[in-house]
């Protein structure tokens, strides 16, 4: 039974098609997909604070009617994720005990603070872009649902970073006071975004195993070249500079080259002692802690709901025709 | 669009109908006649497009507090939702006003530049919510109010407010429902779930008798076939409050709902420290950034 699953499985990934929910699948693919595809619902959840701190405060309605449309779609693709993982048999409570007990990650990039209004362009700019960078080869991710829901996820997030950058383009024309914010929110957000591609390819001992399951096409290393390459041009075109005295054209390559983050940094901050690690994981718990009255209620409530129909339904059938 | 080329992806530009009013990049009130229609008075159109864009506009804010803090992510969308709703009607109405006034100004000018005093909402709308009981409570009286209102503004002799009215009255009918089955919900749950309920309907019921104070301005311009009455929505929500109240098992409130014995009102520009805190909040930024673009 296995042997034919087995083999079943090793096909589907040799002609590119989808592995699907009811489908053999190795327990490892099972729990690597679960962790995955978590981790990005939780980045999406904890990734709703850093800016929505700002929708109270954004300067034109405008801006606060993209900011909160923005906002409540990371909701919406956070829904969708664990919507994905509970394919896999996952379950999303669960997963909200692992995220606010901290036994699951989630993207570190979320545990800088966003200092300014700048910051919310720059986010949707290079964090949204990076994002993109990453979540557009999981479209064609080996698990079906995970890439159907990137498909989607990947529209959004272009739409995002368009808008990020427009906010960004704008402010570039109005007073040096916020020209000076742009290009200090840019100094504080690049080498972070660079790390949003994970450690050098030499230091990913997960990488050779996703690449052969196919839920990861690229290695990290691949990606956050592809980013940079996209990126430089649209700083020139913002007339921003990237804070990295390396970077350069290297015409032999035919890609930009580039200094390395500080992965020390990257380490403390992925173990969780990253400038705002604490208050968000604190935010997300005292939002769930603050709401369990009401999900309570509401179980209540539907449990009575359902005992009443089907009180309702014997009544109707002990009734004599 | 490709999905195997990030950069394809950037340029598909042409999506924009899923999104709420005005997050796009094209001018909202294109093609919408906006001359203030004849026999009407501007100044009076001005004050209550304004009155009716700052209660969309405060409990937009208040409601904007919730992002991050919902009982559940269904909530957190739903709740995002009607922000944006309300936020996409306060844009217009405040548009609108700025038009009808002809002084030059916009819905930012509005928005950011006017101080508390110039206000003109309902007190109800600036409320704080203790907890999510709180909150449906003032939401639910705040939209079933706020519908019959636009309800009957959809054969307002100003287009463009019938325009407003008519896309509102979809956004609060849904509104409505959802406001609607929390109370009910939270009403028949759990015996904590009521005794909050309980309190919140409480709690919110001495704002309510604001809401149909006759005022000049609205009775004028219902006059003028522009506006509807200040007191000619009460029937309408007093009977679907107490529908709601009868589903959720709730008791009616025993708490004055206020009348006309309450001190000042909100739409003369009367409110409480609650709209200073708001609007330290929503101003900060526009007003440290003087000729600053965004």
């Amino acid at each position: 039974m296995t042997g034919d699953g087995e083999r079943a499985f090793t096909q589907t990934l040799e002609r590119d098609q989808r592995v699907e929910p009811r489908d053999w699948m190795p327990d490892g693919y099972r729990r690597t997909m679960i962790r995955q595809i978590a981790q990005h619902a939780h980045s999406e959840i904890i990734g709703m604070q850093p800016e929505g701190e700002w929708i109270t405060r954004a300067p034109t309605l405008r801006r606060k009617a993209i900011l909160l449309a923005k906002v409540q779609d990371e909701a919406g693709h956070g829904l969708y994720l664990y919507s994905a993982a509970e394919t896999l048999g996952a379950d999303r409570g669960d997963l909200t005990r692992r995220l606010i007990e901290g036994r699951q990650k989630y993207s570190s990039i979320f545990n800088y603070p966003t200092l300014t209004f700048a910051d919310v362009g720059v986010i949707g700019w290079l964090v949204d872009g990076a994002a993109i960078c990453n979540q557009v080869p999981l479209c064609r991710s080996s698990f079906g649902p995970y890439a159907r829901a990137m498909i989607r996820i990947c529209k959004e997030e272009s739409f995002h970073q368009r808008q990020g950058y427009e906010l960004l383009m704008t402010m570039m024309t109005g007073t040096p006071a916020q020209r000076e914010t742009v290009q200090d929110a840019v100094n504080r957000w690049w080498w972070p975004s660079l790390m949003m591609f994970g450690p050098p390819d030499a230091d990913s001992p997960n990488t050779a195993q996703s690449m052969a399951w196919k839920i990861k096409r690229h290695t990290n290393d691949e990606l956050r070249q592809r980013f940079v390459d996209m990126t430089v041009p649209q700083a020139q075109a913002l007339g921003v500079t990237l804070p990295d005295g390396e970077l350069a054209w290297n015409a032999e390559r035919g890609h930009y080259d580039f200094g390395a983050p500080d992965w020390a940094e990257f380490k403390r901050v992925l173990a969780g002692d990253g400038p705002m690690n604490a208050r968000r994981i604190a935010h997300r718990r005292r939002a769930d802690a603050d709401g369990a009255w009401v999900r309570e209620a509401a179980a209540a409530h539907a449990a009575k709901q359902s005992r009443a129909a089907g009180q309702a339904r014997a009544a109707e059938g002990s009734v004599p025709a | 669009m490709s999905f195997d080329d990030a950069y394809a992806a950037l340029t598909d530009h042409q999506d924009d109908t899923r999104w709420a009013y005005g997050t796009g990049f094209s001018d909202p009130l294109a093609g919408v006649p906006t001359d203030v229609p004849g026999g009407v008075d501007a100044a009076d159109l001005t004050a209550y497009c304004l009155m009716l864009g700052d209660d969309a506009l405060i409990m937009s804010h208040r409601l904007q507090q919730w992002v991050t803090r919902a009982p559940e992510l269904e909530d957190e969308m739903a709740l995002a939702n009607i922000a944006l709703d309300l936020l996409g009607q306060a844009r217009l109405l405040l548009t609108r006003a700025a038009q009808a006034e002809g002084a030059g100004r916009d819905e930012d000018d509005l928005a950011f530049r006017r101080d508390a005093a110039d206000f003109r909402h309902v007190r109800l709308a600036e409320r704080a919510d203790a907890d999510f009981a709180h909150l449906v409570a003032r939401l639910l009286v705040f939209v079933t109010w706020r519908l019959a209102v636009l309800d009957g503004l959809r054969g307002s002799r100003d287009p463009v407010l019938a325009a407003i009215a008519a896309k509102g009255v979809k956004e609060l009918t849904y509104h409505r429902e959802y406001a609607a089955q929390w109370v009910v919900r939270l009403g028949d749950g759990t015996a904590e779930s009521h005794r909050r309920m309980r309190a919140a309907m409480h709690a919110v019921w001495p704002a309510i008798g604001e809401l149909f104070r006759p005022h000049p301005v609205p009775d004028r311009l219902a006059e003028a076939g522009v506006a509807v009455p200040a007191a000619a929505a009460r029937a309408e929500v007093d009977a679907v409050l107490s529908q709601v109240l009868a589903a959720a098992g709730l008791p009616p409130p025993t708490a004055t709902d206020g009348g006309a014995t309450d001190g000042g009102a909100g739409r003369d520009g009367a409110h409480t420290a609650a709209l200073d805190e708001i609007l330290a909040e929503m101003q900060g930024v526009a007003r440290a950034t003087p000729g600053g673009l965004w």
